[in-house]
């Protein structure tokens, strides 16, 4: 039939490339990615520097990892508020294991890397068996948790940190995995901005390609539908907590090789950071639509920021204004996407 | 568990070849080895005019509630059956004891001439018996090509490069629409932008490429506009030609009539009897579904306001 063809030719023109590119959630994160970057490197002298431009990128590195694996889960319909005490949770396990029970650095992570991959287990199974909203079971799991952290380590070494991971054997070999750096020139490259990419990287391949990422998208934007079509909907929930978990041990073991230290407060407080970076990225807070790359540039955000109001010498409390701001901006801007794609009769 | 399990090994179906409804095509987690009973072999589509599936004497109640009593009908191939009745009347029930979600607590429900017992939905889509419900099982933001194939996506691949098959799944998309005669700008766009009829007709679409012998749809004209509601009856038509046992629930005669072969009416989860085509008239099938003396009463008290 050529008439048909022609017209379906004539309106396929109308959905233009730039359209097409309008309709990808990281849109907007990365407008203002680039305008922030604008910003700071024209109003701070440190900012466009290989010194300061290790700095901000090692600093979106870790919320960015721990943004791209909530931005997974908040598109499958969930939330995990217990994600940042389990990055406290993981290193806390390594340095107790290692420096006071003498376990192999490996071995220590690696019990370290199961027992992330228990709690999240246990979140998935807990929301997907109680059919409560996760933001309750785990808000629930993020104070025990905390609980944990803070008084275990004390009971275990009588502070609220631990310390003395130079001694222990093989502590600089597995840093080589997780805490080190290369140079280029000044540039300093750590190596949990590799592991950022290449979580970005996998993170968007599986959502957006795969059988499961397409599973993700249905479970988060209507889970009746999804389960009536033979979506496994019990396994990709718990497998999108599991995600979340390990990711939260992967930066807990970046930050304990980095730092030699682990504090029993790390990662409290930093739930919702990464929560605003996914949806700064384009994620919808109500499920079913959202971008890994795009909570990658809410991370860059976040750290580009971080760091130029310290370059601008400015009181450390505006970061917090800011991301007030963005959180606002952004939610409004999905909002309006949102009704745009989803409302035409 | 891993995702191994719910695959269905399928390359590059051809478009076309569905009207023979190979049950390579069936979604996932539809292996015929779920089903109870003497199953086994895969699901056959039967020639014309033969008979699917076989009800009698069905009997279903939720608790203290009888929602349904002693009903008995057929569903043929390349034929329509229509279950008529107000809100209430037990049409859904029914439906959901032929699609596998309820059990009903009384009488015969055969499939193929072999007596059956559904575990759930997915026994139902191992015989081929697919439901298109109310809501369409759509998610609204996703691309209509990705709706089309969701839960059984085919990929290409091994190991970590298995991938979907986007090429191939867009091209399905927009061929087996073409063939239902919806012609699509772009099966890009989230599904939620496409009218109510359009959405209904992705749902029928969907539900007959995957190998389908028994539509069973719930009220799919009820919400729409005497324009829409015609585009669907259209494509149940459609999906008759082609050989399906088409399952039409509606409140309405007049979209009932045009399409339908047998008519079942039912009111209070009783059956008023079931016709064929050549039995019954339209205005006997209204006044039949209105409850007869009531509507003569109700004609009555009009004509004297
Ligand atoms: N899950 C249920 N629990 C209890 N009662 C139900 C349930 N589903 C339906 N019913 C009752 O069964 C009767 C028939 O309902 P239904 O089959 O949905 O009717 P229809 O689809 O024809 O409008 C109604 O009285 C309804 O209230
Ligand atoms: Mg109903």
């Amino acid at each position: 039939m050529p008439a048909a063809a022609a017209t379906a030719d004539e309106r396929l023109a109308t959905t233009s490339w730039p359209a097409r590119m309008m309709r990808r959630p990281e849109v907007g994160a990365a407008v203002a990615a680039f305008i922030i970057f604008v910003f700071f490197s024209t109003t701070t002298d440190a900012f466009l520097t290989v010194g300061g431009a290790s700095t901000w990128l090692e600093s979106s590195a870790q919320f960015g990892i721990m943004a791209v694996a909530v931005a997974l889960l908040m598109i499958g319909g969930e939330f995990d508020l217990s994600a940042g005490a389990m990055v406290g949770t993981t290193g806390l396990i390594v340095g107790v294991l290692a420096t006071r029970l003498a376990v192999n650095i490996w071995v220590a992570v690696l019990v370290a890397l199961v027992a992330a991959a228990l709690i999240g287990m246990l979140n998935g199974w807990l929301v997907v068996r109680t059919r409560l909203p996760s933001f309750i079971v785990t808000l629930g799991t993020f104070f025990v948790l905390q609980g944990i952290n803070l008084a275990g380590t004390k009971l275990v070494t009588g502070q609220v940190s631990v310390q003395g991971f130079s001694s222990v054997a093989g502590f600089y070999n597995a840093r080589w995995v997780f805490g080190s750096s290369t140079q280029f020139g000044g540039f300093t490259l750590q190596i949990s901005v590799m592991w950022w990419l290449l979580f970005t990287a996998v993170a968007t391949w599986v959502l957006l390609r795969t059988r499961p990422g397409n599973w993700i998208f249905a479970i988060g934007g209507d889970e009746n539908s999804a389960r009536q079509v033979g979506v496994p909907v019990t396994r990709t929930k718990i497998g999108l907590f599991m995600t979340t978990a390990l990711a939260a041990w992967l930066v807990g073991m970046l930050q304990l090789f980095k730092t030699s230290t682990v504090q029993a407060s790390t990662g409290v407080g930093q739930e919702f950071i990464y929560i605003i970076c996914a949806v700064v990225g384009g994620c919808l807070l109500t499920g079913g639509y959202g971008s890994a790359i795009g909570a990658a540039l809410g991370a860059l955000i976040y750290g580009m920021t971080l760091q130029g109001i310290v370059f601008a010498q400015w009181d450390n409390n505006w970061l917090k204004a800011f991301l007030g701001v963005m959180l606002l901006g952004a939610v409004l801007v999905n909002n309006w996407i949102r009704q745009h794609a989803e409302v035409r009769k | 568990m891993t995702a191994e399990e719910d695959q269905t090994s399928e390359e590059d179906s051809q478009p076309g070849s569905q009207s023979s409804a190979p049950s390579a095509l069936l979604p996932s987690g539809a292996s015929v080895g779920e089903v109870p009973g003497p199953a086994g072999e895969a699901p056959k589509l039967p020639g014309a005019h033969e008979c699917i599936i076989e009800v009698q004497s069905l009997g279903k109640s939720y608790g203290s509630i009888i929602a349904l009593r002693d009903v008995s009908t057929t569903v043929k191939a390349g034929e329509v059956t229509c279950i008529l009745g107000d809100n209430g009347a037990g049409k859904s029930t029914l439906i959901k004891i032929l699609a596998g979600v309820h059990e009903s607590s009384e009488g015969v429900f055969k499939v193929d001439g072999i007596v059956r017992r559904m575990g759930g939905p997915r026994d139902a889509l191992a015989l081929g018996i697919a439901t298109v419900y109310q809501d369409l099982a759509v998610v609204p933001l996703m691309p209509i090509w990705r709706n089309f194939f969701l839960g059984s996506e085919p990929t290409r691949g091994r190991g970590p490069s298995r991938r979907l098959d986007s090429a191939v799944m867009k091209r399905i998309t927009r061929s087996e629409l073409l063939k239902m005669g919806i012609d699509l700008r772009d099966v890009d766009q989230p599904i939620g932008t496409l009218s109510g009829g359009e959405r209904q007709s992705v749902a029928i679409a969907r539900a007959v490429y995957f190998g389908a012998r028994v539509l069973i749809l719930d009220e799919p004209t009820a919400a729409l506009g005497v324009k829409q509601a015609g585009i669907v009856l259209r494509y149940i038509a459609q999906a008759r030609d082609r050989g399906l046992g088409v399952v039409f629930i509606t409140h309405n005669p007049h979209h009932a009539y045009p399409v339908g072969d047998r008519f079942l009416v039912l009111k209070r989860g009783r059956s008023l009897g079931e016709s064929e085509k050549k039995d019954i008239t339209i205005e006997q099938l209204t006044t039949l579904m209105a409850g007869g003396d009531e509507l003569d009463a109700l004609a009555q008290e009009l004509r004297r306001a």
